[in-house]
């Protein structure tokens, strides 16, 4: 006598009670609750649970169905039981994971996108059958299996799957079922995804761990290429590469022209990216394009060719002291040094192709009606406090000082160069009053401390939501390691109250009569420009930003951006009760490193943007040396010798020679007509694994790994390229028939190797692309065909297709060109510029004034050792000038040393005390302080 | 390492003629290719097949409620012992001790194919475990103790020292 023990909305007791339906065994049926604890020697409650005459327990669906099945006289046969055991290892935790995305956090669409890879393979092998089922011409257990897995998520219409016309066929047959129909009925009230009873049963299972190829994460940024010529490729693999490939291209519709203004769409998934806003007094540096804007551009290229509805906005953020202080120096208004420097931006990012869909800037009237609407709705709901706020005045230059106008020692770490709201080497945030030795940047006096009234937003009371929020957020969307480990760190710290009121001029005023005289501050003001640009873009900017049910936001950054994306600005907009849609994807870089780092005043060393078109060097070929060491995972280093080397080897040896011989082949031996093509086996094997570099290609891309995935590229022409010197077209075409016929099928396969590659490079190499697809004369609608689903590679240069001119796509970058290069931009001139720029205005001033004062104190005969203080004083000052000037006048400091600092170097002493108090948090800090000079989007007060 | 402990099973089987494998997918999934028949894939799949390629069949469990059991932990070892985590393995061993605690081999009394893939599997477990810890689930020590000294079974594994005296009196299993 058997019992078989089920609950409601359990998709598992579905697979049984379908089975048992379709068997007519006989057996005892009882329903319990899902907490219920059948099998005894399991410590979670595992259902359903047949329990067997002989008084054990079977506590895996599969194994009863299969039980159930050879009971009533089926066995097993081996492809039953491969069926089964591909359901429990492969389908299940993929199921899993989207049912958990459908059903607990209502992402239907990524639900989907979830099980595309099992659905296609399911897709392939039931494309390769004769028979209606999978098994045989009649059901098998196996069948019924894997339709009750795929029934909640499949059975869901709203739900788009893609192209699996096989899968949704063999789908319907086994549902029409009288045994499957009356189960699901039974279970899930016929419901699928919508059914209350599978919501219930879904939120007592623990959240599925996520699946993604992780092993590439942890690849070091510059090491050297590993070709995967040597992975092996199954038969299934290589038959579903062929089916694949002779598909051919589909009559998808080309991926539409983007119509001004892009609005979210519904059934689409909505996709909207934002790069940090620069701040605008300063043109931006290679660090900050590579962080932002240009990884940005790479994945909202990446989205509109994927046919998702992306609109990517990013613009200058042009309020706070820095511009009044710039205005101040050129003799400019506050408003003409940001109409200035806006172009400049604009004509920077223009040039390295970064393709907005607007970029627009924070000083408009959107801003104000914006940030003040925010402003009263916190107001309204007390989520603002008042309290009297001490701060430094600098008498002699006659105001307040905002924070990076002091500098001083860190209370926390005792470094002496701490900014007023950060310090460098520790990160933590600093008010300025607790600065030891404050020291105004401007004229080295010491600034007194005044009384001033402020507003500050309530971050301990939003805390609880926002910890709720967050760990939705980072638990369904792709935050970047760091992301995460920065904002879990803030949260560690606790929450406290944070000013969002300035004492300035140059911002968006605050509406409240009581501080009429005052702006926003900065960090309150400056995310708002995302909603207020997007608001310039499109009256209908709402759509956009009070709809988190469509839209996912995409956020890309660099690292140290990171808590005003993921902690203060997420509660600004929650405690504001609008709405507004949050960030779902926190894509944080780390570091880009400067091969020379011989100065020692850190901030700002290396090449600007503007400098970079001087070079000479194409737009496309600094994207892809800047994508190639995108600081992800891990700081990278920009050096002018490796950029040298990559250019040869990948790009021109690599890449460029593939694509150019493929396209020479066609024209030279075959009058620019791609020959017909016979696949042998050694082909179909290519197909195969450049099929799999795809798919690689892709997911990476998906996840926003966007390094990685440009590895994938070069993986698939160093393919090409050993298949091509393997089979040596160019001697087979003198030789018989037989070699004529192999040299157009290793030409044929190896154009459209080509062709694939320009539809992968499109993000990363816009022109190069384009350029690749006029020599080829590609058909438009390739990119639909290849990215569709998690890949396709078609054969999409048939037989009898013209190609057009094919010529090189890439230069040498010669040994003394990039010498010249390392001169003019590395050496001397970048230090002038740095020095012009950012250094020597705080250093200069006090020369003359301690010079006097060594002066006046000699005048005065004072003791010794007094002038002798204040002489060591002009003399640190003036070291400090050369340093920063790049003429190191210290012989006896030792070559190589980075850190020009004297000993002891206060970031050692801190570090030291730091790991004493929490190893974790030393760790995540050693990142921070291991290089000086360094380029990364800073964080502007 | 799938691929390891295939050649492995072919040996405790005694089949002469080794057969050829690849594998699919990331998770390097074993595939074999049959001259009689299309590929076959998984391991659970593979290694059933062996069996009666072997005419072991007595090894897939001799009822149909026996061969349910073998399979059911067939499964268990690819779904659950197969990639878990550290946080899973605690529960993992709980449990078989648990069920182990009145059976000599997974299936009851016989040795079954169950035994010697959860053997398999199992092992960087076992090897890891601190003797307290192997005291601990003491129901699963004798187990795996009994498959390793099973003819023909450890092949390429090393062998996990077990003591029979117990060191920790105080533990409880």
């Amino acid at each position: 006598h058997m019992k078989l023990f089920v609950s409601e909305g359990n998709p598992h007791c579905l697979k049984v009670l379908a089975v048992l339906k379709l068997t007519g065994v006989k057996c005892d049926v009882q329903h319990v609750n899902h907490e219920e604890k059948v099998v005894p020697h399991l410590s979670r409650p595992t259902l359903p649970a047949l329990l067997l005459p002989s008084g054990m327990h079977l506590f895996s669906a599969n194994s009863i169905c299969r039980y159930l099945g050879e009971v009533s006289g089926q066995p097993s046969s081996d492809l039953n039981n491969q069926w089964l055991e591909w359901e429990a290892s492969e389908l299940q935790p993929a199921v899993a994971q989207a049912l958990h995305l459908a059903v607990l956090q209502g992402k239907g669409s990524e639900a989907s996108s979830a099980l595309q890879g099992q659905l296609s393979y399911l897709e392939q092998s039931l494309c390769k059958k004769t028979t209606p089922f999978l098994t045989a011409e009649i059901v098998s257990v196996a069948d019924v299996v894997l339709w009750a897995a795929l029934y909640p998520i499949l059975s869901d219409h709203g739900l788009v799957l893609g192209d699996q016309g096989k899968v949704q066929n063999w789908f319907e047959r086994v549902g029409m079922l009288a045994a499957c129909e009356s189960a699901a009925q039974e279970v899930l009230q016929g419901k699928g995804l919508k059914s209350e009873a599978l919501k219930a049963y879904m939120q007592k299972q623990p959240a599925p761990p996520h699946s993604q190829a992780q092993k590439r994460d942890n690849q070091p940024c510059n090491s050297p290429e590993v070709a995967d010529g040597d992975r092996v490729m199954s038969e299934e693999e290589i038959l579903s590469a062929t089916v694949t490939w002779a598909k051919g291209l589909a009559d998808r519709p080309m991926i539409s022209d983007r119509q001004h203004p892009i609005l979210p769409k519904e059934g689409k998934r909505n996709i909207l990216v934002t790069s940090a806003l620069p701040y605008v007094n300063n043109v931006p540096h290679l660090g900050n394009i590579i962080g932002c804007v240009l990884s940005a551009d790479v994945y909202a290229r990446y989205g509109r060719l994927r046919g998702w509805n992306v609109l990517y906005v990013c613009g200058t953020d042009e309020y706070g002291t820095a511009t009044e202080n710039k205005a101040r120096e050129e003799g400019l208004t506050p408003q003409q040094i940001c109409d200035k420097y806006h172009t400049v931006h604009a004509s920077i990012y223009q040039w390295f192709q970064v393709d907005f869909d607007y970029f627009g800037r924070t000083t408009t009237e959107k801003q104000t009606q914006i940030a003040q609407n925010i402003f009263w709705r916190l107001h309204e709901r007390g989520f603002l406090l008042e309290d009297t706020v001490e701060q430094l005045r600098c008498e002699m230059c006659q105001r307040f000082l905002a924070d990076r106008f002091v500098e001083g020692t860190c209370p926390f770490c005792a470094y002496p160069e701490a900014r007023g709201d950060q310090c460098d080497k520790c990160g933590k945030l600093i008010n300025a009053v607790e600065l030891q030795e404050p020291k105004c940047k401007v004229c080295n006096q010491t600034p007194v401390v005044r009384s001033s009234k402020h507003l500050f937003l309530d971050l301990p009371k939003l805390e609880a939501p926002l910890e709720q929020w967050l760990e939705k957020s980072m638990g369904s969307g792709d935050w970047t390691a760091n992301a995460k480990q920065i904002t879990r760190s803030w949260l560690r710290d606790g929450l406290k109250p944070r000013c969002i009121t300035r004492d300035l001029k140059w911002g968006t005023p605050v509406p409240h009569p009581d501080f009429s005289d005052k702006v926003f501050y900065v960090w309150f003001d400056a995310p708002i420009g995302y909603l207020s640009i997007t608001a310039n873009y499109t009256d209908q900017w709402e759509k956009w930003w009070k709809n988190p049910e469509q839209v996912e936001l995409y956020n890309f950054m660099a690292k140290d951006n990171v808590p005003f994306h993921s902690v203060v600005f997420p509660c600004s907009l929650l405690g504001a009760q609008d709405n507004y849609s949050l960030v779902n994807h926190l894509v944080a870089t780390e570091y880009l490193n400067y091969e020379d780092t011989k100065f020692s005043k850190s901030r700002g060393v290396g090449v600007f943007g503007d400098m970079a078109k001087d070079t000479g060097i194409p737009s496309d070929v600094w994207r892809f040396y800047l994508l190639y060491l995108r600081p992800e995972g891990q700081d990278s280093a920009f050096s002018w010798a490796d950029m040298a080397i990559k250019n040869n080897s990948e790009l021109l040896n690599n890449l460029g020679n593939f694509i150019n011989r493929a396209g020479m082949f066609v024209s030279k031996f075959f009058e620019n007509c791609v020959p017909a093509m016979d696949l042998q086996p050694e082909d179909k094997r290519l197909l195969a694994l450049v099929g799999w570099e795809l798919k690689q290609y892709i997911s990476l891309m998906d996840k926003v790994k966007i390094r990685d995935s440009l590895k994938c590229i070069l993986n698939i022409s160093r393919l090409g390229n050993q298949y091509i010197q393997v089979n040596e077209p160019w001697k087979k075409i003198k030789g018989g028939d037989t070699d004529r016929q192999r040299a157009g099928t290793v030409t044929g396969v190896s154009v459209n190797i080509a062709c694939l590659l320009s539809v992968m490079l499109l993000p990363y190499m816009p022109t190069v692309c384009q350029t690749i697809r006029e020599q080829l004369n590609a058909p438009p609608t390739v990119t639909a065909t290849m990215l569709q689903g998690t890949g396709n590679f078609v054969c999409c240069l048939p037989a009898g297709h013209h190609i057009g001119v094919v010529s090189p796509l890439f230069q040498k970058l010669e040994a003394d060109q990039i010498e010249d290069l390392k001169k003019r931009f590395g050496g001397q001139q970048v230090s002038t510029m740095v020095v012009r720029i950012y250094s020597t205005w705080p250093l200069i001033r006090p020369f003359p004034h301690q010079g006097e004062k060594v002066r006046a104190l000699k005048g005065q005969k004072a003791e010794k050792a007094v002038i002798a203080v204040e002489v060591d004083k002009l003399l640190d000052l003036k070291k400090q000038l050369a340093l920063a000037e790049g003429k190191n006048q210290e012989p006896d400091q030792t070559k190589g040393t980075k850190n020009t600092q004297h000993a002891p170097s206060p970031a050692t002493t801190a570090q030291a005390v730091i790991n004493k108090a929490d190893p974790e948090r030393a760790k995540e800090l050693t990142l921070a302080v291991a290089e000086q000079v360094r380029w990364g989007a800073e964080a502007e007060n | 390492m799938a691929l390891k402990e295939l050649s492995s099973l072919e040996k405790a089987l005694g089949l002469k003629k080794p057969n050829k494998y690849s594998t699919q997918g990331d998770k390097k999934v074993p595939v074999l290719q049959r001259s009689n028949g299309p590929a076959l894939s998984g391991l659970v799949t593979i290694a059933t097949y062996l069996v009666r390629e072997a005419n072991r069949a007595e090894l897939l469990g001799e009822s149909a409620e026996h061969r349910a059991i073998v399979q059911q932990w067939l499964e268990y070892r690819v779904t659950k012992v197969d990639g878990c985590q550290k946080e899973d393995i605690k529960t993992i061993l709980k449990d078989l001790n648990t069920y182990l605690e009145d059976k000599v081999y997974l299936a009851g009394n016989q040795f079954t194919l169950a035994d010697t893939l959860m053997y398999y599997g199992i092992h960087h477990i076992i090897v890891d475990l601190a003797v307290q810890e192997k005291e601990k689930y003491v129901n699963v020590t004798r187990w795996f103790d009994h498959v390793q000294h099973y003819p023909g079974i450890r092949n390429h594994l090393p062998p996990v020292v077990v003591l029979k005296n117990r060191v920790y009196t105080g533990s409880h299993h």
